[in-house]
């Protein structure tokens, strides 16, 4: 953690009344998945756009690749890539006129049919942009992102709204540039998302990061404990769960209920007899070790999606 | 400039992409020169000539509609902070709408002129230095008023009515659809504070009476200063984000840049010949107070 190539100290955002980021900071290292994790609203796209140069922040520090976002923009915007979440391009603009047009923006470019051909969508260059489907419009986000082959990627929300199988291609597409050393900082508010794809990880809430570390460092802060999900034939009451043996709380979630064990065996002992004296049938039964959801559960008391 | 030609190369293609566009940058402006022409004008030569400067007027003037109406949509469907994010001056994007504007329209203005020589056997367009000029400064200046338009309206309804009403006061008062001199004298009147006035003046004088740029440096002058300021205004104000706020002043400075025409209106309608020419022109006789032609049509 010695030279990082991403520097964020402090920093503040207010929107009129709303204080969206709260003194956040943290770091970047060159080659380093980054993911910023939190609900919709916690601040992670002000964050984002304040250190790509899209808002102008109302404190403390940003850095990317020694440059300052509002003394250097246009270095800057040379030196990044980056996926908007809220975004378009002109209905009537072509795809491969549009990755064309984007690298002629810049200096230091990548061809733009290699990376139609490496995005999937050198079939659809003579497309319309508002033929694409979802998932072909985020692909040709991404190829336009690294046009201009650039040093830190920026994703905001990379498949926020895409169906499951979509997604898989954008994990997919963000496994193999990570692969290649490439350095990116994304928002999400998916689980799934940041264990699979970060390095490391800042969870962030009403603005400010409330933990930060790998995935698995997260996870094991969390206090020890097994997750066991129940589904069970009749309703039965939290409280009645939280106070089994080993049981050190207990949720209902979708219908199923979520137990955090700190023993687990005495725990689904206990469980079952309850069930038995309460003529309660077990459905279903599944053993896991904390998610990020859980850390999350753990810290604000709310569901990350909440 | 590369930028800039880039972003005008792309405008131009997805403009003529937009069937709407070629109704009312093609269509509308050719049915208007067949009805002027043919109707108005009879199919004489010499009467066509004199309805050319309102025909080329009213192709010129509608680039503002077109030009303010995509750069509102782009920032409300967030496709300017897609641009944002590459290197780009708000002077380009602007200046590409403008440069985009000169090669989506200049073919309608050639288009007309050749109609209006080989249809209508109109055999001088008078001096077509000036003519050509005041085709290129009405761009400009248009295209300028409708990104000062862009830069104070926050959605594409407000746009709209804006757009309209600018369009319908610029178009019935000054001597565009009906020849000035035709009008109600307050009317008249009112139409020296417009823009449009000075263009339609400057390319009729320009075709009727062959004037070169000197003869009409009034309107050469205020429509390049006017289209200067709204450009410098427009830029000033330009905003990439939807969310984006209107300085509290904006408005007002959207108001200044129609100073040229306010400080021409007032002298105009004390000193000025522009009232007078404009009757001459209709009555095909000059009057004492207006410019002598060089040469007679």
């Amino acid at each position: 953690m010695s030279n990082p190539i991403l520097l964020v100290e402090n920093l503040e955002k207010h929107y009129e009344d709303v204080h969206a980021v709260r003194g956040v900071s943290f770091s970047v290292e060159e080659g380093e998945v980054f993911g910023l994790l939190g609900p919709n609203g916690a601040g992670k796209t002000s964050t984002i756009e304040v250190i790509e140069g899209l808002r102008l922040p109302d404190g403390g520090r940003v850095s990317v690749c020694g440059l300052d976002p509002q003394i250097n923009p246009n270095e800057l915007k040379s030196e990044i890539g980056a996926t908007l979440q809220a975004t378009s391009l002109p209905d009537k603009l072509r795809v491969g006129e549009a990755i064309r047009m984007f690298a002629g923006f810049y200096k230091r470019k990548r061809s733009p049919d290699e990376l139609l051909n490496r995005f999937g969508l050198a079939e659809k260059r003579n497309s319309f942009y508002n033929q694409l489907s979802g998932g072909q419009k985020q692909r040709l986000a991404l190829a336009m992102a690294l046009v201009n082959d650039p040093r830190v990627l920026f994703l905001d929300e990379p498949t926020a709204g895409l169906d499951p199988q979509v997604r898989r291609e954008i994990y997919t597409i963000i496994e193999e540039l990570k692969a290649e050393k490439k350095t990116i900082v994304l928002t999400t508010h998916y689980i799934e998302e940041a264990e699979r794809l970060c390095d490391r990880v800042a969870i962030i809430d009403h603005g400010k990061v409330i933990a930060a570390g790998t995935p698995r460092e997260l996870k094991q802060s969390s206090a020890n404990t097994t997750r066991v999900e129940v589904r069970l034939s009749k309703p039965v009451s939290d409280g009645a769960l939280k106070n089994l043996d080993g049981v050190v709380d207990a949720r209902e979630v979708d219908g199923a209920y979520v137990l955090h064990c700190q023993r687990t065996a005495p725990a689904i002992v206990a469980l079952v007899k309850h069930l038995e004296v309460e003529n309660n049938e077990l459905v279903s039964l599944e053993i896991a070790t904390p998610s990020l959801e859980d850390v999350f559960i753990e810290l604000t008391g709310r569901r990350l999606r909440d | 400039m590369r930028t800039i030609l880039t972003l005008a190369s792309m405008r131009i293609r997805i403009t003529l992409r937009n069937k709407a566009f070629l109704f009312f940058s093609l269509v509308m402006p050719m049915g208007l020169f067949f009805a002027f022409c043919g109707i108005l004008a009879g199919g004489k030569p010499e009467k066509v000539a004199y309805w050319m400067g309102p025909i080329l007027s009213f192709t010129v003037m509608g680039t503002f509609w077109g030009l303010s109406v995509q750069l509102v949509t782009w920032r409300e469907q967030g496709i300017l902070r897609r641009f944002r994010l590459a290197p780009i001056p708000a002077s380009s994007m602007i200046g590409s709408s403008i440069l985009a504007n000169y090669v989506l329209i200049l073919p309608t203005v050639v288009l007309q002129l050749v109609l209006a020589r080989f249809i209508y056997h109109v055999t001088s367009f008078g001096n077509l230095f000036s003519v050509i000029a005041f085709v290129i400064l009405g761009i400009t200046s248009f295209g300028a008023m409708g990104l000062v338009v862009a830069s104070v309206t926050n959605t594409m309804q407000e746009t709209q009515i804006i757009n309209q009403l600018l369009w319908f006061a610029l178009i019935f008062v000054s001597g565009v659809t009906v020849p000035l001199a035709a009008l109600p004298h307050m009317v008249q009147r009112i139409g020296l504070f417009l823009p449009s006035t000075y263009l339609v003046s400057g390319l009729q004088r320009a075709i009727v009476y062959r004037q070169n740029m000197l003869s009409l440096s009034v309107e050469v002058v205020s429509l390049a200063s006017w289209a200067a300021l709204a450009f410098f205004i427009s830029s000033q104000l330009f905003r990439w984000e939807p969310e984006a706020k209107l300085p509290r002043n904006a408005k007002l400075w959207a108001v200044a840049t129609i100073l040229p025409f306010i400080l021409l209106g007032i002298w105009e309608n004390h000193n000025g010949k522009l009232l007078s020419t404009a009757a001459a022109m209709v009555s095909d006789r000059p009057t004492k107070n207006a410019p002598v032609p060089e040469k007679a049509q």
